[in-house]
């Protein structure tokens, strides 16, 4: 899963095409710790994980992005033990929704190629200084060739400048991770989502500048429409999911039902979405996440916004489940139908 | 307080201020300006969570003088290594000093601490044990010496304290090994001062000091007698002053006649139970197992 990530990246270094220190740790908890000690001393930062090794990782996340550290990471979404599984689902890092890091779901390899770039430039502006997580679908992007457009090295060093701080300075030290008291904790707590919320403006900047810069461009940043046009209903979902639901709409020619894909998870793009689901009668949101006792989790944070609208949920894919075209075919029926109860796909 | 003409003498004061608010007695102060001392100012300290960490980092105030991090309990060692490989890559040279305390080091950042030490990452990574979590309210860690009764392992009408031997680390740390190990204490300083001089030297490292931290509030004696209790520690042989250096063992304080471990026991609250009639046979045991442990290190320094 991560572990193609980062053999090619031991490979690129053992080369010497990347100038890079490449740290084989011991464990995923020691990874983000290696990676809080590199970044704290003020250098870029990279790490990639799935599945238990994120979860292994979590109470790390919650301290890189308190201290506010701009580290990025890759996660190939795969499911959680147990029973023990190794294939796609988004369990693993739903989990970590709350950990404070910017949440980037891509639906091709070229969009995790791309937003691997946009992430350090998005992790560093002064407005955000927040650590990403990149969300690739385990398999389904990890494992698939496809050819994928990879920007010059020049190309990318103009887009995205030397790391520019900040470094820890011997004449001027300062202490990092301090600990916090009831009377300024949540004031800590508050400023990490004010830097979340400014995230917003800075992801759409960021996905424009690469767009003019690199000709391409995923949707508004946050999220991707597709046959939203003349729709009178609507389909949520995330990551390759999209791809799939893509090519159905495209084959059967659906003209009555649209695709919405959120790409930002967090932060969550609430505007956005009720702007492109004002004209729709009914939608339904699909997803590869349960939280056991609640349902779906995007799905409950969709229904959180849409009062007047029926919102049908469907759980697939878990565990590396495939979501076929005939199960697209109906979840679209379902969607008209304003279905009530959740469906597992 | 970063008023430095009041530190002169002790350098070690101007880099962690006065103010802090570790408890009256606490040994921790005493290890820290000694080894910042040595150190300078050219340091990075990464701290595990624990006493010290509470103490000298409450926002908005910090007692640091240094380049200070603190990042979880368990992964000193490894965020140590980030630091020292950052600043590797940013062609710049600093000491990298990881503290944490026994828990922090011997229970759960034991796997963190080895892989560290494995990777060969340059830093010095000192364990300040005062032989329990302290911080938490002395429960009993696996540095807990046998027959001490902490808060988790009481001595009751059954049980006589905590049941196990204290785990060995510098046999652990031994194995991986790294050129420079040393164990120390709060009570001789300059020995602790000699220790970190070589344990700093980027050739020496990674490196490794064990500082034994006599706790007044956890071991129940009087705030005045821990410099006592630590050379204590060392004149009855229940703690052994050493140092190995690129392999080569050698005691570094010599005791010619080492008192009986009664004489530790009897002056701290946490063994008092030992002296009941029925619980002699614990204090003989812990003598047995002193004896043991220092002909084992004698006979390694004669090698």
């Amino acid at each position: 899963m991560d572990t193609h990530i980062i053999e090619r990246l031991s490979e690129i270094i053992a080369d010497g095409e990347m100038d890079a220190k490449y740290v084989n740790v011991e464990s995923e908890h020691s990874a983000m710790s290696v990676c809080l000690g590199a970044q704290a001393t003020g250098v870029r930062t990279f790490t990639a994980s799935s599945s238990q090794g994120l979860a292994l990782m979590y109470e790390m996340l919650y301290i890189v992005s308190g201290m506010r550290l701009p580290v990025v990471m890759v996660n190939a979404n795969r499911a959680l033990s147990a029973p023990l599984n190794i294939w796609n689902d988004w369990s693993d890092s739903f989990g970590a929704r709350d950990s404070g890091w910017i949440q980037l779901y891509c639906e091709s390899a070229q969009e995790a190629l791309d937003t691997v770039i946009q992430a350090y430039k998005i992790a560093e502006d002064a407005r955000v200084r927040l650590p990403v997580m990149v969300c690739i679908d385990g398999f389904f992007l990890s494992h698939v060739y496809e050819p994928v457009d990879i920007p010059d090295a020049q190309a990318v060093g103009k887009f995205l400048p030397k790391f520019a701080g900040p470094v820890i300075d011997f004449d001027k030290p300062v202490s990092q991770g301090m600990w916090a008291g009831p009377e300024c904790y949540q004031d800590f707590k508050k400023e990490q989502n004010d830097a979340m919320i400014r995230a917003m403006e800075v992801i759409h900047e960021i996905n424009k500048e690469f767009k003019e810069q690199f000709g391409r461009g995923y949707g508004n940043g946050f999220i991707e429409t597709y046959n939203m046009e003349n729709a009178k209903y609507a389909l949520i979902t995330m990551g390759s999911l999209a791809g799939t639901a893509k090519h159905v709409i495209r084959e059967n020619k659906i003209h009555d039902v649209g695709l919405i894909r959120i790409k930002s998870f967090r932060p969550f793009p609430f505007a956005e979405i009720k702007k492109a689901i004002k004209d729709v009668h009914a939608l339904g949101v699909l997803e590869k996440n349960l939280s056991p006792g609640l349902g779906g989790a995007l799905c409950h944070e969709v229904r959180g916004m849409v009062k007047t609208k029926n919102v049908s949920s469907f759980i697939g894919g878990l565990g590396g489940r495939d979501v076929k075209i005939d199960d697209f075919m109906k979840i679209f029926d379902d969607i008209r139908h304003e279905k009530k109860e959740l469906v597992w796909v | 307080m970063t008023n430095e003409t009041k530190a002169k003498g002790c350098e070690g004061c101007a880099l962690f201020f006065q103010g802090a608010s570790n408890c009256s007695g606490c040994p921790e102060t005493i290890a820290v300006r000694t080894i910042l001392g040595v150190a300078g100012r050219n340091t990075v300290i990464v701290n595990a969570t624990s006493c010290l960490e509470i103490f000298s980092s409450q926002y908005p105030n910090t007692s640091w003088g240094v380049n200070y991090i603190h990042g979880a309990f368990e992964n000193t060692a490894a965020i140590a290594g980030g630091v020292s490989l950052a600043l590797e890559k940013q062609g710049r040279e600093a000491n990298v000093i990881a503290i944490a305390g026994d828990g922090g080091t011997l229970d759960i950042g034991l796997q963190a601490l080895s892989g560290m030490l494995e990777r060969g990452e340059k830093v010095c990574y000192i364990c300040l044990d005062n032989e329990a979590y302290m911080n938490t309210g002395v429960q009993r860690s696996s540095a807990t010496p046998f027959g001490a009764s902490t808060t988790t392992s009481p001595s009751g009408s059954v049980k006589p304290g905590n049941l196990t031997m204290k785990k060995s680390i510098v046999d652990i740390v031994a194995a991986h090994h790294i050129p420079y190990i040393a164990t120390a204490t709060v009570g001789h300083v300059d020995d602790l001062k000699a220790k970190v001089a070589k344990a700093l030297k980027k050739e020496n490292q990674p490196s490794f000091i064990h500082v034994l931290n006599p706790c007044p509030l956890g071991w129940r004696f009087d705030s005045w007698r821990t410099v006592e209790m630590a050379r204590l520690a060392v004149d009855t042989g229940m703690w052994i002053l050493f140092e190995s250096e690129k392999g080569k063992m050698k005691i570094t304080k010599e005791v010619v006649e080492r008192k009986p471990v009664e004489e530790y026991l009897k002056a701290q609250g946490r063994f008092s139970h030992l002296f009941k009639p029925e619980n002699n046979h614990i204090i003989k045991k812990i003598q047995e197992h002193m004896d043991s442990e220092w002909e084992r290190t004698n006979k390694m320094c004669s090698e």
